[in-house]
C-alpha cells in the first residue's frame, strides 16, 4: 500500500511555505510512498567528528528552563502531582492551548492547558483514575460516575469480564504481575516523523486507500475490525490537524524547515500522549531524521548552531514534562513517575554508514544544557563502527550524567533493520511497521517454589498452580526438581499467554491507540511480549541444588518455606558456565513453553528479561528461595546477577549476562551496571576510553543492553539524606532512568545495595 | 642483600627459592610449574595498565610497606593454590573481550616475582593468546626475571616507593638498589614502564627526593607515564584483621595541592604524569 506519486506543493500560499517543503531533498521511494527510512537513507549527513561544534545553552533557553524548574519543584513539594483537570477526559483535542512561557518557547504544546497539569484518561479503567485522584488529594468529578462504567465500559471492566479463575489467582499471588489490565499497555511507537515529512493530508489519503483495500468479497470479523480500525485512524488524523490549529499550525502540509519539523513531530507525539496513557510512550528514532531539516536550514543560512541546539532543548523540555495520573500502587511497581519517552540515537545504516548526525550529539547534549534527567530515555544504539568522536561523547556524557542506556545495534540490526527504535527499555521494533502487545512478566523464582510445593503458594498456602506431586524428602535433588519445574513452567506459560490474549483483545476493543496506529503501515508485525523476572534467583537456586546441598525446612502446613544450604555453589555473574548454562537453559525453556500457545492476532511470541524497578515488588511477593535469598528480599533487576554475588569483577558479570541468548529473548535483556569513577581510570581521558572499551567488549560478546551508572555509593547515600541538594540526580535502573530522589526509600536502599564495580585491590 | 628480617614470612613457602634480591641471575630455562598461590582476581580492572584488564593478584611479598593496602597478600601460602591450567583457561574465556577492550592481563600482588615461575607460565600462555601483558612489581626481585620471561611482558608497572636508600628502607624495610637495577635493565631492553609513586605525607613527600626520582625516570627513556597515587587508608581495616599495627593511622591523605606539585615535578622532566 502507501502508493502515491509525489504531488507538487504549489497550492500552498503562505510566505514560508511558498518554498517547496521538499526542496533540495534527494528523491527515493519515499517520494512515491510513505517510507521515512528511504528518506533518511537518501538524505542523511553522517557526522564523523567530535563534540566541539556543539553550542551551549542560550539565554532564552536558560530563562525558560528556570521557569519550568520552579514548576517541577512545586510538583515535588506537592507530593508528586501538581494539578489535575478532574473533569475533562483527555483526547487529542480536549484542551485549549497551554504554555510554559509562550514568548520564550520555540516548540509548543502541552497535554492540558497548563504545564504539569495532568489529564484523566478513564478508558483504561475508571477506578484507577478515581484512586489516583484521591491518593493525591483531588476530588473526582461525580458526573463521570454516571458515565463509567454504566454508559461506557472500560478496558479494565472488560478484561475482568473474561479473565479465567486461574488467571485471577496468578495475578493475586504475584506469580504474574504488572499486567496492563487497568492502564494503557503502551510500547507502541507511532512514526511521528511521518507528520513532519508528509503532512497529515497525505497520510489521510493513504489511509483512505487502505480502507478501500478492505472492501472485500467476504466481510468477516477480521475485515470488519480492520475497516473499523482504519476508520478510527483517519478520525484521529483529522483530530491531529485540529490540535495543530489549536497551536496555530497547519499540519496538513509537510514541515518546511527545521523548527517546523521538530514542532510537527512533537505535536504528533503529543496527540499520542493526550490519547493514550501507555506505560511506555516512546518517541522512536527522530534525531537524525530531524537533522536533515536542520542541516538544510543551516545550509540555507537560516539557522545557526545555537538555534539548532535550542530547538532540541525546547523539544526535550516538553518531553521531560509528559505526565500521566497514576496510583501510588502503580508507582510502587514502576517508580519515579516514568513515561519512557525513549529516543533511540545512532546505530548504523545497512549500507554501512553511521546514522550518527550532528543532531545525535545535540539530543545527547541536552543532558549538558539542561542537566541530567530521566526523560526522555536516551538510548544509544551501539555499534563497533560508530565514529570514535560520537562514542567518546557518549562515554563522557554517561560518566557525567549516568543518564544514557546502550543497546547493541550490531546484534539487533540483522533482526530489525536500520530504522527500528526502542520502546520502553529494551524492546526493539521497526518504526511504523511493528508493535507489541506488552505483557509485563512472570516470576520464575516463584514458579520454582511452586514446583517444589506442588503448585501451592509458599506465602498464602493456596493451591494456585496445578496440584502436581510436591517434593518429598528433606533434601532437594537437581534432576528431581527440574522434572517438576518443567510442567510448572508449561502451566504458567499457558495461563500467562491466555491472560495476555484477554488483555490485548479488550485493549484493542475499548482503548485502541488510534493516532499511534494511524502512524503505522496497514500490515504490521505484532509481537506478544512476555517477560520473566527472577532469572538470577532461579538460576542460583538450581545451582545451589546441584552443586551444594539444599535442605528443606517445612512449616506446619507442610510447605517448603525455608532452605538451608551446606557448601558453596557457583552463582550467576561470575562467568562460570556451570550456572550460566542453567540461566541459558531457563531462558530457552520458558520461551519454548510460551511458543506453544496461540496468541491473539497471531502475534509473534517473544520475551524480555527485564524487571524495571518491579524487582523490589517481585521480591516482596516471593518467599525464601533455595539460593539463600530471604523472603521479601528484592530480586536483582532484569538479567542482573544477584547483588553482591558477582565477585569476579565487571567483565565476569558482563560475560555471564552476555551469554543469555537474544534469539530466545527478542524483547530484550536488561543489564544494569554501576561503577565508581575511580575504577574507570585516573584521568578523564582514561575514563572515557575505558568506558568505551568496556562497552565494546560487552557488546562484542553479544550483550544486548546495558545501563551505565558512574558514581560513588556515598553520593547516593548523601542524596537519600539530603534530597533537596540532588533535584536532578539521575540513575539508570533496569532499562530506564529515574530521579533518585523520587524513588521510595525501599527502592533507594535496593539501588544502594547493588554491586558497584570498584577498584577492589 | 635483602634485609633478612623482612623475609621471614616467605619461609613457609615450600620449594620457594631464596628471596635474596641478588640471587636468581642464572635462571634455568623455563620449567613448567603446575600451581601458584592466588590471592584474588578481577576481570575488568581499568587502572592497572591500558584498556580493560584481567588482573591476577598473587600472594606473597618480601616488602613490608607501611602503607600497604593489601597486607593480606603478604603470605604466599595464604593464597588459594591454583593450577596454571585453571588460570589460563579463565583468561582464555575473556580473551576476546580483553582484546576488543584494548586491554590484556596484569599480574599484581603481593609481589608477583615471589612466584616467578608461575607468573612466567601465565604470561607465556597469555602472550600465546595474543594478549597484552603487564607486570605490576616493586622491582625488588627484578633479578629473578629472565630475559626469556621479559619477552612475554609488554609493560612493567614499576612501583618505586622512594628514591633514597634511607627512605626506601623506612617505607618498605628493604633496599632500593635492586629496583633501580631492574629499571635500568628494562630501559636497556627498551621495555615500557609505567612508573608508580605512592605519595604519603610525612613519609614520601620529600620534594628533592622526588626530583631525583623524576630525573632518573626521565633518563630511562622508556617511562610512558607516571601515576602519582595519593595515599589512602582504605586498607586500614585489613591491618586490624591481620592483627598488625598500622603506623599510618594518624596520617591523612595528601592535599590536592601537594599531589599537583608532585605531578608537576615529573612533568617538569618531560614525563606524562597523572
Amino acid at each position: 500500500m502507501n502508493v502515491y506519486a509525489r504531488e507538487p506543493f504549489d497550492t500552498l500560499d503562505t510566505e514560508l511555505t511558498a518554498k517547496d517543503p521538499w526542496r533540495s531533498f534527494l528523491p527515493g521511494s519515499w517520494t512515491r510512498e510513505i517510507d521515512v527510512r528511504s528518506f533518511i537513507v537518501a538524505n542523511v549527513t553522517p557526522y564523523e567528528g567530535d563534540s566541539r561544534f556543539l553550542a551551549g545553552i542560550t539565554p532564552r533557553t536558560a530563562d525558560l528552563w528556570e521557569k519550568l524548574k520552579v514548576q517541577l519543584k512545586a510538583e515535588r513539594d506537592k507530593g508528586g502531582v501538581l494539578d489535575v483537570d478532574v473533569s475533562t477526559p483527555s483526547s487529542i483535542t480536549s484542551h485549549k492551548a497551554g504554555y510554559i512561557a509562550e514568548d520564550l518557547e520555540q516548540i509548543v504544546g502541552l497535554q492540558t492547558d497548563a504545564p504539569l497539569k495532568r489529564a484523566i484518561m478513564p478508558f483504561g479503567g475508571y477506578r484507577m483514575v478515581k484512586n489516583g485522584l484521591e491518593a493525591f488529594g483531588f476530588k473526582p468529578d461525580t458526573s463521570l460516575d454516571k458515565v463509567f462504567p454504566k454508559l461506557r465500559k472500560t478496558h479494565n471492566d472488560a478484561v475482568f469480564d473474561v479473565y479465567t479463575p486461574e488467571a485471577l489467582a496468578c495475578r493475586k499471588s504475584g506469580i504474574i504481575t504488572g499486567l496492563p489490565d487497568a492502564y494503557g499497555r503502551g510500547r507502541i511507537i507511532g512514526d511521528y516523523r511521518r507528520v513532519a515529512l508528509y503532512g497529515v493530508n497525505r497520510l489521510i489519503e493513504d489511509k483512505q486507500t487502505q480502507l478501500k483495500s478492505f472492501e472485500l468479497a467476504t466481510i468477516d470479523e477480521e475485515v470488519l475490525r480492520s475497516r473499523e480500525e482504519t476508520a478510527e485512524q483517519i478520525k484521529a488524523l483529522k483530530e491531529l490537524v485540529k490540535l495543530g490549529e489549536i497551536y496555530g499550525f497547519d499540519l496538513t502540509r509537510p514541515a518546511a524547515n527545521g523548527r517546523e519539523a521538530v514542532q510537527w513531530t512533537y505535536l504528533a507525539y503529543l496527540a499520542a500522549v493526550k490519547e493514550a496513557n501507555g506505560a511506555a510512550m516512546s518517541l522512536g528514532r527522530v534525531s537524525s531524521f530531524l537533522d536533515i531539516f536542520i542541516q538544510r536550514d543551516i545550509a540555507e543560512g537560516e539557522l545557526n548552531e545555537a538555534e539548532a541546539q535550542e530547538l532540541f532543548d525546547h523539544f526535550v523540555m516538553k518531553l521531560r514534562i509528559v505526565r500521566f495520573l497514576r496510583t501510588p500502587e502503580y508507582d510502587q511497581l514502576f517508580s519515579g513517575d516514568p513515561t519512557w519517552v525513549t529516543e533511540s540515537i545512532g546505530g548504523m545504516a545497512i549500507d554501512g554508514r553511521p546514522l550518527v548526525t550532528k543532531s545525535s550529539f545535540r539530543m545527547l547534549n541536552t543532558l549538558n544544557t539542561l542537566g541530567p534527567a530521566p526523560e526522555p530515555n536516551l538510548t544509544v544504539l551501539w555499534s563497533e563502527h560508530l565514529p570514535k568522536g560520537f562514542r567518546d561523547f557518549c562515554a563522557e556524557t554517561s560518566i557525567k550524567t549516568s543518564s544514557i542506556q546502550y543497546e547493541n545495534d550490531d546484534l539487533m540490526r540483522p533482526y530489525w533493520g536500520d530504522d527500528y527504535g526502542i520502546a520502553c527499555c529494551v524492546s526493539a521494533m521497526r518504526i511504523g511497521k511493528q508493535m507489541q502487545f506488552f505483557g509485563a512478566r512472570a516470576n520464575l523464582a516463584k514458579t520454582l517454589l511452586y514446583a517444589i510445593n506442588g503448585g501451592r503458594d509458599e506465602k498464602s498456602g493456596a493451591q494456585v498452580g496445578p496440584a502436581l506431586a510436591p517434593v518429598v524428602g528433606d533434601t532437594l535433588d537437581y534432576e528431581d526438581v527440574k522434572t517438576r519445574f518443567l510442567p510448572m513452567m508449561e502451566w504458567l506459560a499457558r495461563v500467562y499467554v491466555n491472560a495476555l490474549n484477554s488483555i490485548h483483545y479488550m485493549h484493542d476493543k475499548y482503548m485502541y491507540e488510534r493516532i499511534e496506529m494511524a502512524l503505522h503501515d496497514r500490515d504490521i508485525l505484532r509481537t506478544m511480549a512476555c517477560g520473566i523476572a527472577g532469572l538470577s534467583v532461579a538460576a542460583d537456586s538450581l545451582s545451589a541444588i546441584k552443586y551444594a546441598k539444599v535442605k528443606i525446612i517445612r512449616d506446619e502446613r507442610g510447605l517448603a518455606t525455608d532452605f538451608e544450604i551446606e557448601g558453596d555453589y557457583p552463582a550467576f555473574g561470575n562467568n562460570d558456565d556451570r550456572v550460566d548454562d542453567i540461566a541459558v537453559w531457563l531462558t530457552e525453556t520458558f520461551m519454548s513453553c510460551i511458543r506453544k500457545h496461540k496468541t491473539y492476532r497471531n502475534a509473534m511470541p517473544t520475551q524480555s528479561i527485564l524487571t524495571i524497578t518491579s524487582n523490589v515488588v517481585y521480591g516482596k511477593k516471593t518467599g525464601n528461595t533455595p539460593d539463600g535469598r530471604k523472603a521479601g528480599q528484592p530480586f536483582a533487576p532484569g538479567a542482573n546477577p544477584m547483588h553482591g554475588r558477582d565477585k569476579n569483577g565487571a567483565v565476569a558479570s558482563m560475560a555471564s549476562v552476555a551469554k543469555l541468548p537474544y534469539a530466545h529473548a527478542q524483547d530484550g535483556i536488561s543489564y544494569t551496571f554501576s561503577i565508581v569513577p575511580s575504577a574507570l581510570g585516573s584521568t578523564d581521558e582514561d575514563r572515557v576510553n575505558n568506558l568505551d572499551n568496556l562497552l565494546g567488549g560487552y557488546f562484542q560478546q553479544g550483550g544486548h543492553h546495558i545501563n551505565v551508572n558512574v558514581f560513588d555509593r556515598e553520593t547516593l547515600i548523601d542524596a537519600m539524606e539530603h534530597p533537596e541538594l540532588y533535584p536532578q540526580l539521575t540513575i539508570r535502573v533496569s532499562g530506564y532512568a529515574v530521579n533518585f530522589i523520587k524513588l521510595t526509600r525501599e527502592q533507594q536502599l535496593d539501588v544502594i545495595s547493588r554491586t558497584f564495580h570498584g577498584a577492589s585491590n | 642483600m635483602a634485609h633478612q628480617t623482612n623475609i621471614l614470612d616467605l619461609r613457609d613457602a615450600h620449594g620457594a627459592p631464596g628471596v635474596h634480591a641478588d640471587r636468581g641471575q642464572a635462571q634455568p630455562a623455563r620449567r613448567p610449574v603446575a600451581h601458584g598461590f592466588v590471592h584474588s582476581k578481577e576481570a575488568g580492572g581499568a587502572v592497572d595498565g591500558p584498556g580493560i584488564r584481567y588482573v591476577l593478584f598473587v600472594s606473597g611479598c618480601p616488602l613490608r610497606c607501611q602503607y600497604c593496602h593489601n597486607p593480606d597478600t603478604w603470605h604466599m601460602r595464604k593464597g588459594k593454590e591454583t593450577s596454571v591450567r585453571e588460570v589460563v583457561a579463565e583468561i582464555a574465556s575473556y580473551s576476546n573481550f580483553l582484546k576488543r577492550a584494548k586491554g590484556g592481563i596484569t599480574i599484581s600482588g603481593g609481589e608477583p616475582l615471589t612466584q616467578v615461575e608461575f607468573v612466567s607460565e601465565v604470561f607465556h600462555a597469555a602472550k600465546a593468546m595474543g594478549l597484552h601483558t603487564a607486570l605490576d612489581t616493586s622491582g625488588f626481585l627484578g633479578k629473578r626475571v629472565s630475559d626469556e620471561m621479559l619477552e612475554d611482558i609488554d609493560l612493567v608497572l614499576l612501583d618505586i616507593k622512594a628514591f633514597t636508600e634511607e627512605t626506601y628502607r623506612e617505607v618498605t624495610g628493604a633496599e632500593l638498589q635492586p629496583t633501580l637495577d631492574f629499571a635500568r635493565r628494562l630501559s636497556a631492553k627498551g621495555k615500557k614502564i609505567w612508573l608508580r609513586y605512592v605519595l604519603v605525607p610525612g613519609l614520601t613527600d620529600k620534594l628533592d627526593e622526588i626530583e631525583g626520582l623524576a630525573a632518573f625516570a626521565a633518563e630511562l627513556g622508556v617511562v610512558e607515564r607516571v601515576d602519582v597515587l595519593p595515599f589512602h587508608k582504605l586498607g586500614e581495616f585489613k591491618w586490624e584483621e591481620c592483627g598488625r599495627e598500622y603506623k599510618l593511622a594518624n596520617t591523612e591523605p595528601p592535599s590536592r595541592d601537594l599531589i599537583e606539585e608532585v605531578r608537576a615535578i615529573f612533568r617538569g622532566h618531560g614525563l606524562k604524569a597523572g
